[in-house]
């Protein structure tokens, strides 16, 4: 049952979107969640939808993967649009319940909210299933790179995320093994309250860690035996280069971020 | 020439306890003497807790000597300026398949080693792709190590070490954790680097069947050569190895006994071949 987590959820495909550069994908997602939260009016709004039907175009991922997303923050979009819809003060009330009241204006910000939270989850997932984890510890290594002047360990960080990466499938299969092995042994993880659950998984964990930490020791040797010594005076095997339409990409994004800087200004 | 070298080596594990008493010293090696032939194929017998895995460590200075002093291409272990150009020339496999892959992808594993050591980027791709080819697994460059049968991790893991171009590699019991099938394709993997690419093996093991193409073969028991010879030569020995708590692969047990109980056939057969021979030339 653990065995069917998937993580990360690529979507392998041949498209341009696939072929950038992950820095590109990375800068490209914060300047498009940074223009969510800016745009004010209706014009705005459809550079913006315009900027991400492009892209969702370009990346030859089926639309309905795009919006799959939608649904686990369902909840949290309903309560979002309700809480804004009758908690927004105004002149004129549209609408009356009990002690409820509904403005124009707790329409527009609920709507505007709305819109928001779904191109934030659908626009973040055009970059997670359009570039492999790796990439895109790849892209974070390289694109924080600068960050090391000041003392940020960013190899090392990239390099944990990656070993995370690579174990988290493993250490899944092991809990599996473990939690088998206790319910044979006649562990019960399934009845009970929060409480009883919780403690019951003690028996889980514990030899989970342990088993955890024998591995990193395991590994850490072997990085070690085969001269690991962090960051310096290494080179990559796979090092990241800017081709001709990553720096296109650049432009367009930026390009779109100036547009929806002069519509906000402009209130449009 | 001799690779590896080991003069008098001592390691002791010292256990403290929490003031930082010497609560217990336990003698892993005791003053071993190993010399090791470039270009051959040699094997570590032990059973647990011979000594075996921690004189493999020692190899890649992994470990440090307690006493006495041990040569890696006529490189003195102790000294801290030879760690990185040993560990260059003498490559490690160790015992779990999975614990000594890094990457997610088995060409970037395999890369893991060049890149540590700065080599150029077109560079590492030529040795990446050698070296799977070297241990057949070439058309696996591709997958997630997560996929992979033990055996092949293994071979992975092997190919890992080969592509940062060691003279010499040390496998410390690659086939423990394997079933039989595993096993073979390991081994088999690795008499091919020894014979067409001339690397020095040393294979710690404690499976007897493994040994038998070894050229040289040193049995070990509490931290101590007890043994060394060719497979041949050991294997007659079956008496004494039985003291240091190993078996004989059972060709060579069967021979023995027949021997014993008084058939006139020679001593330390080792394959089913030379007994059917021996049983024929009897008749």
């Amino acid at each position: 049952m653990l065995r069917d987590i998937t993580l990360g959820q690529y979507y392998p495909a041949d498209s341009v979107i696939h072929k950038l550069d992950p820095r590109v994908k990375l800068v490209g997602t914060l300047v498009y969640i940074v223009s969510l939260f800016l745009f004010k009016g209706p014009v705005g709004f459809l550079v913006i939808t315009a900027f991400l039907a492009l892209s969702i175009k370009l990346s030859k991922v089926p639309f309905l993967y795009m919006v799959k997303g939608l649904k686990a923050i369902m909840i949290l979009m309903i309560i979002t649009a309700l809480f804004n819809l009758f908690l927004t003060p105004g002149e004129t009330p549209i609408f009356t319940l009990g002690p409820l009241k509904m403005y124009p204006e707790g329409v527009k910000t609920a709507i505007f909210m709305l819109i928001r939270l779904s191109y934030l989850i659908v626009g973040t997932s055009v970059m997670t299933l359009t570039t492999t984890p790796n990439q895109l510890t790849d892209g974070l290594e390289k694109g924080l790179m600068p960050l090391s002047v000041i003392g940020v360990p960013v190899h090392a960080i990239a390099m944990m995320m990656s070993i995370a990466l690579r174990f988290i499938p493993i250490l899944i299969e092991e809990t599996d093994l473990i939690m088998k092995a206790q319910m044979a042994r006649g562990a019960d993880f399934e009845t009970g309250g929060i409480i009883k659950k919780a403690k019951n998984m003690v028996p889980l964990l514990v030899p989970l860690f342990v088993s955890a930490f024998r591995r990193a020791d395991d590994l850490a040797m072997a990085m070690e035996a085969r001269c690991y010594t962090g960051g310096k005076g290494r080179t990559k095997m796979k090092p990241l280069k800017y081709s001709g339409n990553d720096a296109r990409a650049y432009l367009l994004t930026f390009v779109f971020l100036a547009v929806v800087i002069v519509l906000r200004i402009y209130n449009l | 020439m001799s690779i590896v070298k080991a003069k008098e080596l001592v390691h002791e594990y010292i256990r403290r306890d929490e003031e930082g008493n010497v609560e217990m010293i336990q003698t892993a090696l005791d003053h071993v003497n190993i010399d090791i032939e470039e270009g051959s194929f040699v094997a570590v017998l032990g059973h647990n807790g011979s000594g075996k895995s921690t004189f493999a460590k020692h190899v890649n200075v992994l470990l440090k000597p307690t006493e006495g002093t041990m040569w890696v291409d006529g490189k003195d272990i102790s000294n801290p300026i030879f760690t990185y150009p040993i560990r260059r020339e003498a490559g490690m496999v160790f015992q779990n398949p999975d614990n000594q892959i890094v990457a997610s992808v088995v060409e970037e594993d395999v890369g893991f080693g060049p890149e540590n050591i700065g080599v150029e980027p077109d560079e590492i791709w030529r040795r990446v792709e050698e070296s799977l080819k070297s241990v057949g697994m070439l058309k696996y460059r591709n997958h997630s190590p997560n996929k992979l049968s033990g055996g092949q991790k293994q071979r992975v893991a092997i190919a890992g070490v080969m592509a940062m171009q060691p003279k010499c590699i040390i496998l410390d019991e690659p086939t423990a954790m394997l079933d039989p099938n595993g096993r073979k394709e390991v081994l088999e993997a690795v008499h091919e680097l020894n014979r067409k690419k001339g690397v020095t093996v040393i294979l710690i093991t404690h499976y007897m069947e493994e040994v038998v193409d070894a050229d040289r073969v040193f049995v070990m028991d509490s931290g101590k050569v007890v043994m060394d010879g060719t497979p041949r030569e050991i294997f007659t020995r079956v008496e004494e190895l039985k003291e240091h708590r190993l078996d004989v692969p059972q060709i060579t047990l069967l021979a023995y006994e027949l021997k014993k109980s008084g058939l006139d056939i020679p001593d330390g057969i080792l394959t089913r071949e030379e007994l059917t021979e021996a049983l024929c030339r009897l008749s």
